[in-house]
């Protein structure tokens, strides 16, 4: 139960941080392609430097968890034409829609319901890679 | 400025997202928020059909708490942490977008073209909004993870995949923001 809390808590912290810092925004999305603005380049610039940071301490000194355990990073996969080619299709729908899965939640909690509809649709999205994933080139 | 009230700059909201990195981390938990779709088709019983949704989806129970969460956030932060100003948005982008039709550029949090609840009564715009979705769910779990699985987490572990998929994602976020969205607004 008080791991449960913690997750929604951290939850909540990363719903305000989207809201807050404007990257659950279509028009800060738009503008990042237009390059014309540094705001979210900076935000995911600081956050990986800081990640780096973070996670090569965990590795590097065996940190342990809130709960004693030591902390294992599961590697992603070693394959190039799924993260190139999926990678493409979601910056497709990013581009479009504004919202990266997170700020698809966080969005309708604020309130803006059509955002409703871009979440069916990528469970919808989803489902169908599930399905076609066999005679897709990973 | 006011932490509480004001939008944020990136030199806040960048760390704020590394905090959440490393409180998931702490949590014996992974940042990755695309997972909560796969858990949704398992719970609705695609796993019967499709063995790429089988498995136990309660182990990923955590991820839709998280995603609960994200939502609170969301509504907390509209409802009680603003006081309706936005950041400055690139002046060239505010024309240009009030030349396609698309107001509210640095007054709106959100395009009320896009995302007003008049959105939903209008066919085209839904058609985007659902073709959006499509391709967000889609491509996130081809690519195995989205913005927070990959360009945040995957990156911060120096993860060549990562690397690769953030380069796709800017392929095709590129592709639709210059050559087919003009066109679509």
């Amino acid at each position: 139960m008080k791991r449960v809390l913690l997750y929604f808590l951290i939850g909540i912290l990363f719903g305000i941080t989207m809201m807050k810092s404007e990257a659950a925004s279509w028009f800060r999305i738009y503008e990042m392609f237009q390059f014309k603005s540094f705001h979210m380049y900076g935000i995911i610039g600081a956050a990986v430097c800081l990640g780096v940071l973070i996670t090569q301490l965990i590795k590097r000194y065996k940190l342990r968890s809130f709960f004693g355990e030591e902390i294992h990073i599961a590697p992603k996969p070693k394959l190039v034409s799924a993260p190139l080619i999926g990678g493409a299709i979601f910056g497709l729908g990013w581009a479009l829609t504004g919202a990266c899965p997170g700020p698809i939640y966080v969005l309708i909690g604020a309130g803006y319901l059509p955002l409703l509809v871009v979440m069916v649709f990528a469970i919808l999205g989803t489902y169908c890679y599930g399905w076609i994933k066999p005679r897709l080139p990973h | 400025m006011n932490l509480l009230l004001d939008p944020w700059p990136w030199y806040i909201g960048g760390p704020a997202i590394a905090v959440v990195l490393f409180l998931l981390l702490f949590s014996e938990k992974r940042f990755g928020m695309s997972t909560n779709l796969k858990t949704l088709c398992s719970i609705a019983g695609a796993g019967k059909k499709i063995p790429f949704f089988a498995g136990d989806w309660k182990a990923n129970r955590w991820g839709l708490i998280v995603a609960l969460g994200a939502a609170t956030g969301g509504f907390i932060a509209a409802n009680f942490l603003t006081n309706g100003s936005v950041g400055l948005i690139n002046q060239e982008v505010v024309r240009e977008l009030n030349q396609m039709g698309i107001a509210g550029a640095g007054s709106d949090f959100m395009p009320a073209a896009l995302f007003g609840n008049n959105a939903l009564l209008q066919p085209k715009i839904l058609l985007l909004l659902a073709l959006g979705g499509f391709l967000i769910g889609f491509g996130t779990r081809y690519a195995g993870g989205c913005t927070s699985g990959h360009a945040i987490s995957g990156l911060s572990d120096l993860q060549w995949p990562s690397l690769i998929a953030v380069i796709g994602f800017f392929i095709g976020g590129l592709f639709m923001n210059h050559f087919i969205l003009p066109y679509l607004l």
